[in-house]
């Protein structure tokens, strides 16, 4: 689930910027805690404990495979079972038509097919992308994110979200800089 | 694991990563490959050739597509030649990757994270390259979705029983997959190039590939969701799509095929085959490119383990078959074994294959050999050499000596056969140079997990470099 864009603030959100991983996730942490809901945490390489920290997380890809992975197995079953019971059976060796040991490896690449397509393609839907635009985009620190800067967005979508102190409750663990990232989105 | 890999603390031959590497070295290194640094001039060197090789293909396949398949060497009674030897060979090589990728992720193998995308990379070329072989073999490619199960006039269906059909499930789905978990694999590495590229078109390319990826903690969470479910199911699939390649034969009832050794020796060759493959591919290019510190010597030696251990298995599979042949007792199963493979005209073959796959590597048991990069890089060519020859022994040669005299046959591939092969291994290679040109060759991402951060920021828990 991407984030909304926030309704009609001009401001997107006030975000804060460390060079490790461990300041960050103590603002995101504290931030939490202080009651902030709507924020995000950026990272460079996935921090073990950051989205936990800023609540969330959520079992969405586990429950997409498990249940593609299921349908995969039985479609493929199916199929193998329609083809060579109902139409199209043919005596081979004698053997039964429904001699279900043969179905097997094709009914596990279905499963593994259905599964990992879905882990794929589902992951990035779940996750709103592609999105080529976004907010966040139009401040230029922001391209070290995917480098070697770790950052904290509190947004303006947040009831509790006010700039003044939000800035100074980020600028508390003392980030490399502090930065108002202005609602890019808003007039759409 | 979880070692300080990038600290001065760590035993040289325990290290995955240089000295002092950072986040933001880290990222230059590898990005500075693609987006900034000169092609170097070996660069033109491997690629041009490759090329070269590849455009016989084209030659090969207009020639088949005109003349039929009779311009290919199988012939009754051997009717598998170059083209299925080469597919089971080139899937193999394949193999690797995925066992890098996925395997060694599952079992927190975190050396992996330096060679999984290259050895991805290589995975999904040879799988493209295998793919042809039986594609061609059909002799009407543009037939070939036959083999799938799809509504018709004719009202005929795909046989399920036949691996042959297994075969082309199980290839195209692990095609697929490699191609997803690769893929998924280079999403946040783009997003690096999108960001450090300094040309608006650069730029555009990697902005449209990351997807607008933005490394959101919420996103990265899913990820690696996706991404560990993703090395979960590769697992069992590589396994799976070996062991039915080694239906095709063991399903059979020719002798040297008919055996139930086949698919776990048919996985550990596969794996011997693709780790000796991707040394070929990595020590030059580490050398190429200077990333010693990234493709560290232990990697280089852990890899040889593999290849070790492996081809270990491979001689017990060896030994296996020669063992059944006498205790089956069956006349044919005996005389393939012992005449047919280790007398006559191919007999050259077997002693070959015992040679690279069996004597060659067991060199790898001295440290100082598996240091040192020729003896390395000459052992593992030897090893895909035997690899090939593994599948020319099992396929020409247990066919040539048919049950009855009378229809034996001998068979020698044609020089379009050679031109194809030929021209699979220049377009292997012609990828893999513009992959490493072009996409982020080791995961920039899945390093920095292993770098620890600037000296002063550590804490207990930043220890563990997880």
């Amino acid at each position: 689930m991407s984030h909304a864009t926030p309704t009609q603030n001009p401001i997107y959100g006030v975000m804060a910027e460390f060079d490790n991983r461990f300041d960050l996730l103590t603002a995101a942490k504290t931030a939490y805690s202080a009651g902030y809901r709507a924020m995000d945490a950026y990272a460079p390489f996935p921090v073990h404990g950051l989205a936990e920290a800023i609540g969330k997380t959520d079992n969405i890809v586990q429950r997409m495979v498990l249940a593609a992975g299921l349908t995969g197995c039985i479609g493929g079953f199916g199929l193998m079972y329609w083809i060579t019971n109902i139409v199209y059976p043919l005596n081979v060796a004698g053997k039964p038509n429904f001699s279900w040991p043969v179905y097997v490896p094709i009914t596990f690449e279905c499963t593994v097919l259905a599964a990992a397509l879905t882990a794929a393609i589902g992951m990035l839907a779940v996750n709103g992308l592609p999105r080529p635009h976004h907010p966040l985009f139009s401040v230029p620190q922001f391209e070290r994110a995917t480098q070697d800067r770790f950052f904290l967005c509190i947004e303006s979508a947040d009831p509790k979200f006010n700039l003044a102190e939000a800035r100074s409750f980020l600028e508390q663990f003392h980030p490399m800089g502090v930065t108002e990232v202005e609602n890019t989105e808003l007039e759409k | 694991m979880g070692l300080l890999t990038n600290s001065p603390n760590v035993k040289e031959t325990d290290r995955i990563l240089g000295e002092g590497e950072t986040y933001t070295s880290i990222t230059s290194h590898i990005s500075d490959i693609v987006l900034k640094n000169k092609t170097p001039l070996e660069w033109f060197m491997i690629a041009g050739p490759a090329a070269l090789l590849a455009g016989g293909i084209l030659v090969a396949m207009l020639n088949l597509l005109f003349r039929g398949i009779g311009v290919w060497g199988p012939n009754v009674p051997v009717g598998w030649g170059f083209d299925i030897i080469n597919f089971v060979w080139l899937i193999g090589i394949g193999h690797a990757g995925t066992l890098i990728s996925a395997i060694l992720l599952l079992m927190r193998q975190d050396w992996r994270n330096s060679i999984n995308r290259f050895a991805e990379a290589m995975t999904i070329f040879a799988v493209m390259c295998a793919g042809l072989y039986p594609l061609f073999h059909t002799g009407r490619p543009w037939l070939a979705y036959w083999m799938l199960p799809l509504p018709n006039t004719m009202g005929i269906w795909p046989q399920p029983r036949s691996p042959l059909i297994m075969d082309v499930f199980a290839v195209s789905t692990y095609a697929t997959v490699s191609i997803v978990f690769w893929y998924i694999g280079l999403v946040p590495d783009m997003a690096t190039f999108r960001d450090r590229a300094k040309s608006k078109i650069a730029k555009s390319i990697y902005g449209a590939l990351c997807l607008g990826w933005r490394g959101s903690a919420e996103h990265w969470d899913r990820y690696e969701t996706a991404y560990l479910l993703l090395a979960g199911l590769s697992t069992p699939l590589v396994v799976s799509v070996h062991s039915i390649v080694s239906y095709d034969f063991s399903l059979g009832i020719i002798p040297g095929w008919h055996t139930t050794v086949f698919p776990p020796y048919f996985v550990a060759g596969a794996v011997f085959a693709g780790f000796a493959m991707v040394l070929t591919l990595a020590i030059p290019i580490r050398r190429i490119y200077h990333l010693e510190h990234l493709i560290t010597m232990r990697h280089i030696e852990n890899m040889c383990k593999v290849m070790l251990t492996t081809g270990l298995i491979v001689g017990y599979g060896y030994a296996l078959e020669l063992f059944m042949g006498w205790y089956s007792a069956n006349q044919f199963e005996k005389f393939v074994m012992f005449n047919t493979r280790m007398q006559g005209p191919y007999a050259w073959s077997y002693w070959a294959l015992i040679f690279c796959n069996i004597l060659a590597p067991q060199i790898l048991w001295a440290k100082s050999m598996r240091r040192n990069m020729l003896v390395v890089w000459i052992v593992s060519n030897i090893v895909s050499v035997g690899m090939w020859l593994e599948r020319w022994v099992i396929i020409v040669v247990s066919l040539h000596r048919d049950f009855v005299p009378a229809s034996w046959g001998f068979y020698m591939p044609t020089r379009y056969d050679w031109m194809f092969y030929i021209g699979t291994l220049g377009f292997f290679f012609m990828m893999m140079m513009l992959f490493i040109r072009g996409l982020p060759m080791i995961a920039i991402a899945e390093i920095k997990v292993l770098a620890d951060p600037a000296p002063g920021k550590l804490t207990p828990e930043g220890a563990h470099g997880d």
